[in-house]
């Protein structure tokens, strides 16, 4: 086909510019449509990687080449073309507004009652010339930014771009990518491996306990969040961080399918907690437009009496289709996975959690806390398995889940097998509808309608929110309240 | 000009008339009791004032400061200054009643145009109206009215009245489910929000809290429609010949 031939000149040539000085700016961003072992390539070359790097992800097409996309979940969506989309950089330059004046007003409607600032409000949007690097809400970027890696570098810790990490780092990389999420584990992390494009990398030595809350926002090169990230953090023994990932703002972006990986790494006695708070834009209200959220998540407690904390506010995305998850191989090691999932309109959303129990006294607590609104349906999935080896093995879930109107659904699907008689396993699970009586009895007391269903899903997710970053607690109870704008009345 | 004005209100619940053309008037400064037997209509006045769902005014009109109530949404009549202290408070988990209360009065006080109170002044704020009613800050802490006694319930009604300074207080069977001490304090937290900017409605099935909170009227209500007026002498009557009388009249 003329297309492809086309194509493959085009990639050919690019490749051919950065022999002569990558170094420079690179300001045609642009790769062809479609996957073949061309794009892989030059996805490879643009990042500066090293051969076995190429390899792997060479490894990864391949087999990709031979699996077949799920079809056992919940939410059905339309067939993805996987040649029709751009894997690498695809050309934004055309699309991108101006000034704030030429985003949709709505969105900055929302950025407004988060109480973002102006500046990173054009981050968000992506405005024409906004400075490359998020702003946290309260300080100035670039300096904190400087600041905070600088203090980082004192004690060891290593957190950048996956990329600079398979340039500096390439032991760190080789020994633990693909480590929990092996390239061959599932359809949407197969193709990952193959084209992912960034993401973080984190690693913290012997003993240090990280003196703040990791965030993107703060990685440099942070500006656009990719369609195919890779994160992988290593706690080394002894070691604590505390990891968050995302943001409040709906943030726009052109891509509809994201398949991020990511990989936790706990050695003995060093703690990881992970917290995503994920808030892509759902759709329109028949959920036309939206994101496909499909991602793997999944942590290995490697070490003895380690742990590892998911804690998920899930607001986003038309479809969010993911299970965070816990292989607890070392003796004495934790699990926890802390959710909330909202959905409204057309939102779909299949999720939870997989704790696997290998080790000794290994013990998993899973609170879920689902809502669903307008015609909204979700899914909480998730599976409790004790090994034979994994003796005196505690797990604890709870399911609640809260219905606002009478046209959205909700479903629980625990899956629990155990192989071991000393294992303990419990399962609660609860359905709930917001009540009438309690939206009267807030607007009895002066609060509008929306204000009172935030206030009272606020209260039914306590126990999942009171687990995040402090600071991110208050910009996550107000994203609850406008995620569900609309949803009563 | 009366603080609040009922006339000839008609309502209807699931389809049942329920109120008959009722009239009252209740000016500043002034409480009145309405007494009458189960099914007369207590409850259902309490939430046509309040504008809830499913109670529907089919005639009349109820004026509050002149103006009709009847085109504003339950939130937009409580942010005007209508309070209703529920007979069974709402649960709400999760919730600390701190949170519910600084929700309520900022969301009030905006409407008045003044600052709402940031979190650290509030607790404060709340801290000092708490005090009278001896409620404490662990309960303060607690989420609304969950796993809370009867009368702690009913103690905190009084302290959301309190706090939110309410122009015309409607409380619905305060005293049910109050043993005699309970009903002392919520009496006392009432008694203390007596003003000659406020007016209060007091509904309820006995003559034993109008002991504690001595009305300037009492009307008896019967079959949807006010019966009987008079003043506290009347509650006492009424404890003596119990209600056959006046279901009677009404008929």
């Amino acid at each position: 086909m003329a297309a492809t031939t086309e194509a493959v000149d085009q990639v050919r040539s690019i490749g051919e510019q950065y022999k002569y000085g990558f170094v420079t700016d690179i300001d045609v961003d642009l790769a062809p449509k479609g996957l073949n072992e061309d794009i892989v390539r030059l996805i490879s070359k643009k990042k500066e990687e090293p051969e076995w790097m190429l390899e792997w992800r060479l490894k990864a097409y391949r087999h990709w080449l031979t699996m077949e996309e799920p079809t056992w979940q919940k939410p059905q969506y339309p067939d993805i073309d996987y040649q029709d989309s751009y894997y690498y950089a695809a050309p934004t330059t055309t699309e991108k507004p101006k000034s704030l004046d030429e985003v949709d007003p709505k969105l900055l409607e929302t950025y407004e009652k988060l109480g973002i600032p102006l500046r990173e409000q054009e981050v968000l949007a992506g405005v024409e010339g906004a400075p490359a690097v998020a702003v946290d809400a309260v300080f100035d970027s670039v300096s904190v930014a400087t600041t905070y890696k600088a203090k980082l570098e004192e004690q060891g810790i290593i957190f950048c771009s996956i990329s600079e990490a398979v340039r500096d780092h390439p032991e760190l990389v080789q020994k633990y990518l693909g480590s929990v999420v092996p390239y061959s584990d599932n359809f949407f992390a197969t193709l990952n491996c193959a084209v992912f494009t960034d993401g973080s990398f984190v690693y913290i030595p012997k003993g240090v306990r990280c003196p703040m809350e990791l965030s993107t926002y703060f990685r440099i090169n942070a500006e656009n969040t990719g369609q195919f990230e890779r994160t992988l953090i290593i706690a080394d023994e002894g070691s604590y961080v505390s990891y968050l990932e995302g943001c409040t703002a709906p943030q726009r972006d052109e891509h509809q399918l994201h398949a991020a990986v990511v990989e936790l790494v706990a050695l003995d006695d060093a703690e990881i907690k992970y917290s995503t708070v994920q808030n892509w834009y759902p759709g329109d209200e028949d959920g036309k437009g939206g994101i496909y959220n499909f991602v793997t998540k999944r942590a290995a407690c490697r070490g003895h009496n380690s742990k590892v904390s998911w804690t998920q506010v899930e607001t986003g995305s038309a479809i969010t289709w993911k299970y965070p998850s816990c292989i607890l191989q070392g003796d004495n090691s934790v699990g926890e996975f802390y959710s909330v999932a909202i959905t409204n309109n057309a939102q779909l959303a299949d999720t939870g959690t997989k704790m696997i129990h290998i080790g000794k006294n290994t013990r998993s607590r899973i609170i879920s806390k689902g809502i669903s609104a307008g015609k909204a349906d979700q899914t909480y999935r998730g599976l409790v398995r004790v090994q034979r080896g994994a003796k005196g093995a505690r797990n604890y879930t709870q399911c609640d889940s809260l219905l606002i109107g009478d046209k959205c659904g909700a479903h629980t699907i625990p899956y629990i097998e155990s192989q071991n008689p000393s294992a303990q396993v419990e399962h609660e699970a609860t359905t709930s509808r917001i009540g009438e009586d309690q939206l009267f009895y807030c607007r009895q007391r002066g609060m509008d309608e929306e204000e009172a269903v935030a206030l009272i899903v606020n209260g039914f997710c306590k126990e999942v929110l009171q687990t995040l970053p402090m600071e991110f607690v208050v910009e996550a109870q107000k994203l609850l309240g406008i995620s569900l704008e609309g949803s009563v009345g | 000009m009366a603080l609040l004005e009922i006339r000839n209100l008609h309502a209807t619940v699931d389809g049942k008339q329920i109120l008959n053309g009722l009239d009252l008037k209740i000016d500043t400064g002034e409480v009145h009791a309405i007494m009458g037997p189960n099914g007369s209509g207590k409850s259902t006045l309490s939430y046509v004032l309040t504008g809830r769902d499913g109670y529907e005014l089919t005639d009349g009109d109820i004026l509050f400061d002149g103006v009709s109530l009847l085109e504003m949404e339950p939130d937009e009549r409580a942010r005007e200054g209508v309070f209703l202290a529920f007979q069974y408070p709402v649960e709400i988990p999760g919730v600390t009643n701190m949170t519910f209360l600084r929700t309520a009065v900022n969301a009030v006080r905006e409407h008045r145009g003044e600052m709402p109170f940031d979190p650290m002044d509030f607790v404060k704020y709340a801290r000092e109206k708490a005090t009278d009613l001896n409620v404490s800050d662990d309960m303060l802490r607690r989420p609304v009215n969950t796993g809370f006694s009867g009368g702690e319930k009913k103690r905190m009604e009084i302290l959301q009245m309190a706090a939110l300074e309410p122009r015309v207080a409607i409380l619905d069977e305060t005293d049910s489910g109050l043993d005699i001490d309970a009903l002392k304090v919520v009496a006392d937290g009432v008694n203390a929000m007596r003003s000659d900017e406020r007016g209060m409605l007091v509904i309820t099935h006995y003559q034993r809290l109008l002991d504690y909170i001595v009305p300037d009227h009492v009307h008896v209500l019967a079959n949807g429609r006010i019966v009987k007026s008079g003043d506290k002498a009347l509650a006492l009557e009424l404890e003596k010949k119990g209600y056959a009388e006046f279901l009677e009249q009404a008929a």
